[in-house]
């Protein structure tokens, strides 16, 4: 309710209340600005002691000094690569059949809602999904293509989207064009859509694709081993990565372990800069080039 | 260049016109089962659910299962009420609910109503990074920093508890909370502001009496989606909040939620086949269950209130 105030008391308390809800605004400001600072410098201080070339090209240890994560490092690489070897085909070609090819039908909008609904789905239940259909039917084991499977159909839905909103961006005009000069709708799509949308879908993988680097509770799941001694040496292989040995890491009760897990914690988060900033850089060269 | 070459393509597919349309036939085949990867997943996830799930109730009863006080399933003499677990997830979800609702509301009506540009800029991004952090680094964050933190100020706070993973989880699920809100209340159209402030409203007023009700449905929306995050979270819990499932709503104790049940399962090495194996796809349907109805219930609300005309 609105009540229209006009004695002097009032006004004043108006103003104070006015003043209160700026500082309010302020201090919530800080409030998330100090947590992520916090954040930070805690785990900077934790880990950056045990940061070392040694450290990056050991293998896990039972001496928390000489464990490193190689395998860790070089597992999340595989799996996100066979991750976005399965997920961008089938993420980007359903993107283009629901943008360029569908009809708007009950069909359809059931595929929407899907997608909407699966991107809600909690990733543990991904990984029970993983786990009974990958590694027990398809008795693919707990192995490295297991887990890409699980985690490519996790980033499926975002990959989708992503992928829609890219094709979106490009102008109907272009479309009208290549469809004028006899080209089929396909071709259209092939030579004239995807070329132009290219940079703001890859934009959107790589942000998806992160989220899969950072995902730890599905490969939990499905059964990542923490303890590797060699690295992958092919689909079928056993696996680890970098956020399940940071888990494990953590759960222990010696204090040298945690310093580890800091320290792959600050692997992972530039990992995770340097995609963004991937990400962020194609953006840019995008956005220079439709300003032309 | 685009153009050009669809020409020149174009140009040559004409000499075999009857190739192209298989082509074309071909091409939108696979593009349609790409789209239908998505709906056999779907598909995938409630039948394994359901059939495991069938499995484990036909040794234990459901009103046991839903009703039961007592979760002990890997004892010899096992019991199987998953009441604790749920008391666990509800308990995490309230704290961190209780963080980002107020905190994720009171961000969304600063951005959209008060903030400068300048602080926008500050704001914005600092969300977004919270929203990029793997929820096992939230985990650890909860563990070796909250949690001694707290235990300072409360003594009786056990080393894993509700409370810390609660509140770690609120920061997860803040920007969550925070962009939908702020997109709710950036959607009230500018004639309601101009409309309250020329009676003569102060801007407190116009905010609170105006805009935050006309945005109600779309802020309720981000507040179940927050809900679901919450519950489906598995990290921060997994790691801060304990293994110890607890019947209780004591936040300072260690309790246990149903994704890092399902985690502890999976970890230890059960046989194939077992009540206990299926115990984690019972639990993963109930939480299944649980995050769909707070997905559905968000977006039903979500699309009333676009289609809403003020």
């Amino acid at each position: 309710m609105i009540r229209i105030e006009s004695r002097p008391e009032w006004r004043r308390r108006e103003h104070r209340r006015e003043q209160l809800f700026q500082l309010v605004g302020a201090a919530i400001v800080l409030f998330a600005l100090t947590t992520l600072t916090v954040l930070l410098v805690k785990i900077f201080l934790d880990g950056y002691t045990r940061l070392s070339p040694e450290f990056l090209s050991n293998f896990p240890s039972r001496r928390p000094d000489e464990a490193g994560i190689k395998a860790a490092l070089v597992g999340s690489f595989y799996l996100l690569l066979l991750t976005a070897a399965l997920a961008i085909p089938i993420g980007v070609g359903a993107a283009i059949y629901l943008e360029e090819f569908a009809k708007r039908n009950w069909f359809t909008r059931l595929v929407e809602i899907n997608i909407t609904n699966l991107a809600g789905v909690p990733s543990i239940i991904y990984g029970l999904l993983g786990l009974q259909v990958f590694v027990r039917t398809l008795s693919m084991d707990r192995s490295l293509l297991a887990g890409a499977c699980t985690m490519a159909l996790l980033a499926l839905p975002v990959i989708i989207t992503a992928a829609r909103e890219g094709l979106r961006t490009v102008p109907n005009s272009l479309r009208y064009g290549s469809l004028a000069l006899g080209a089929t709708q396909w071709q259209t799509v092939r030579y004239t859509v995807l070329p132009v949308a290219l940079p703001a879908i890859l934009t959107g993988i790589i942000l998806s694709l992160s989220r899969v680097v950072g995902e730890t509770a599905p490969l939990l799941v499905i059964g990542a081993v923490v303890y590797i001694s060699k690295l992958p040496d092919g689909l079928c292989s056993p696996f680890t990565v970098l956020p399940v040995q940071i888990y494990d890491w953590t759960t222990r009760p010696q204090k040298a372990f945690q310093e580890n897990a800091a320290a792959g914690i600050i692997v992972l988060l530039m990992l995770l800069l340097a995609m963004n900033a991937a990400a962020i850089y194609l953006r840019n060269r995008y956005q220079k080039r439709l300003a032309l | 260049m685009a153009y050009a070459r669809a020409v020149v393509r174009v140009g040559v597919e004409k000499r075999n016109r009857w190739r192209v349309r298989l082509e074309e036939r071909i091409v939108r085949t696979l593009l349609f089962l790409c789209a239908l990867v998505g709906i056999v997943t779907t598909f995938a996830i409630v039948l394994i659910l359901a059939t495991e799930s069938v499995g484990f109730f036909e040794q234990v009863s459901l009103v046991e299962f839903l009703t039961g006080t007592v979760w002990t399933p890997t004892f010899a003499n096992p019991s199987f009420g998953v009441l604790p677990l749920v008391t666990g997830t509800f308990l995490t979800t309230a704290i961190a609910m209780a963080v980002s609702g107020p905190v994720g509301l009171l961000t969304a009506i600063y951005l959209s109503e008060y903030a400068s540009p300048r602080v926008r800029r500050v704001v914005k991004p600092t969300l977004e990074v919270l929203a990029g952090i793997p929820t096992v680094v939230y985990g650890y964050f909860a563990l070796t920093f909250l949690t001694p933190l707290l235990q300072r100020f409360i003594p009786a706070l056990e080393g894993f508890n509700a409370l810390s993973a609660g509140l770690v989880m609120g920061i997860m699920i803040l920007p969550t909370v925070a962009s939908l809100s702020e997109d709710a209340l950036y959607a009230v159209p500018n004639s309601l502001r101009y409309a309250s402030l020329a009676l003569g409203a102060t801007r407190f007023q116009t905010v609170w009496g105006v805009v935050v009700p006309a945005a109600m449905s779309g802020i309720s929306a981000s507040f179940l989606l927050g809900i679901s995050r919450a519950v489906g979270e598995t990290m921060i819990v997994a790691i801060a909040a304990g293994q110890q499932p607890t019947f209780t709503f004591n936040p300072l104790r260690a309790i246990e939620t149903m994704t890092a049940f399902i985690v502890r399962i999976t970890m230890g090495d059960i046989p194939h086949g077992t009540v206990e194996y299926r115990t984690i796809f019972a639990v993963g349907l109930l939480l299944f269950v649980i995050t769909l109805a707070l997905n559905l219930a968000s977006e039903a609300i979500r699309q009333r209130y676009k289609g809403a005309r003020l």
